[in-house]
């Protein structure tokens, strides 16, 4: 190996462990509201507040998922500092495999709306 | 020659197996954007119970089946779950800078919480065919044993692959010019991981 070979991949700028601390407090943190949500909206504490935020429920939840999940893909699975080449890899599947989800629950509610018999 | 230079070799100038985890993880995506699709659009369809969130009362018998998900019991399994994705990138960080300690009590840390989490799935399996709900019973069952029942063969998979790691590490044979195997390992757990952030809301949480 030369001198001036580049730097493996994996020996780019990591987090800290103090970081990696923090995304996981963040992330129970979360998870915590994402429960809370729950038990405020539906639980036995659940009341006309409650039922108030209940059309907000599911994207509010959804949005709370998507932070999540963008937290540890960026920071424990280093996307954030890997090659792009990695973060082409996943990104451009996860895009088809939401879109699959949207269409199908899209062409499921399209079936029971309009086109089923009877 | 050191495995860093068989990396500086290929084309693209990244590791070959680390381009094919994340190749891999890619397909996975697919994978269970299959089976969560699968759920969704076979919720509410159920025509007997019992049901997730909602108590039914059987027609015929007048037996009354209570709502089957229980919160709390899955809230720990979530948070150990994720409490395992910061343990094995501190085991990682351990590996890369050759501290052998940290490497090992989080990689040891990281298995425990995989274990509880099979095991709470396990009980939780278990508990719901004691009452009533098995893959035959209704849509409700057949699309949550599927996806939930794959994503925790996906998780035992993952335990099993870190305690080869944790027996290699014991070894001393993951140093850190290795530390590779244990990312590749790790980028496959977090994967399990960021799967349950999905299936967590959809599944439990939405009603």
């Amino acid at each position: 190996m030369t001198a001036h070979a580049p730097a493996p991949e994996h020996a780019h700028d990591h987090p800290t462990p103090g970081t990696y601390a923090k995304i996981g407090l963040v992330l129970f943190v979360l998870t915590a509201l994402e429960v809370g949500l729950y038990e405020f909206t539906f639980g036995k504490s659940a009341g006309t507040l409650g039922h108030q935020i209940e059309p907000f429920f599911i994207p509010l939840l959804l949005l709370l998922s998507a932070v999540k999940f963008a937290l540890v893909a960026m920071f424990y699975m280093h996307l954030k500092n890997d090659s792009k080449m990695f973060s082409g890899v996943f990104v451009f599947p996860l895009i088809i495999a939401t879109i699959v989800i949207f269409a199908l629950v899209a062409l499921q509610a399209y079936h029971w709306a309009f086109a089923r018999p009877g | 020659m050191s495995d860093h230079a068989h990396a500086l070799e290929t084309s693209t100038g990244l590791d070959s197996r680390k381009l094919a985890i994340w190749t891999f993880i890619g397909s996975e995506c697919m994978f269970f954007a299959t089976l969560i699709s699968n759920y969704l659009v076979n919720k509410g369809k159920s025509l007997v119970g019992p049901f997730a969130h909602e108590a039914w009362t059987d027609p015929t018998t007048g037996n009354v089946m209570e709502p089957i998900i229980e919160i709390p019991l899955v809230t720990v399994g979530t948070a150990l779950l994720l409490f395992s994705s910061l343990f094995v990138v501190l085991a990682l960080y351990g590996a890369q800078k050759g501290n052998r300690k940290m490497l090992l009590v989080w990689l040891g840390a990281t298995l425990l919480c995989g274990i509880f989490f099979v095991g709470m799935q396990v009980y939780e399996f278990t508990h719901f065919a004691h009452k009533g709900l098995t893959l035959q019973r209704n849509m409700f069952g057949a699309s949550f044993f599927v996806l939930t029942g794959f994503h925790g063969t996906h998780v035992t998979i993952g335990v099993i692959w870190l305690a080869t790691m944790f027996v290699l590490a014991v070894r001393r044979k993951l140093p850190p010019e290795r530390s590779l195997n244990l990312e590749m390992a790790a980028l496959y757990w977090h994967f399990v991981d960021v799967v349950w952030i999905v299936i967590f809301p959809v599944v439990y949480l939405i009603r």
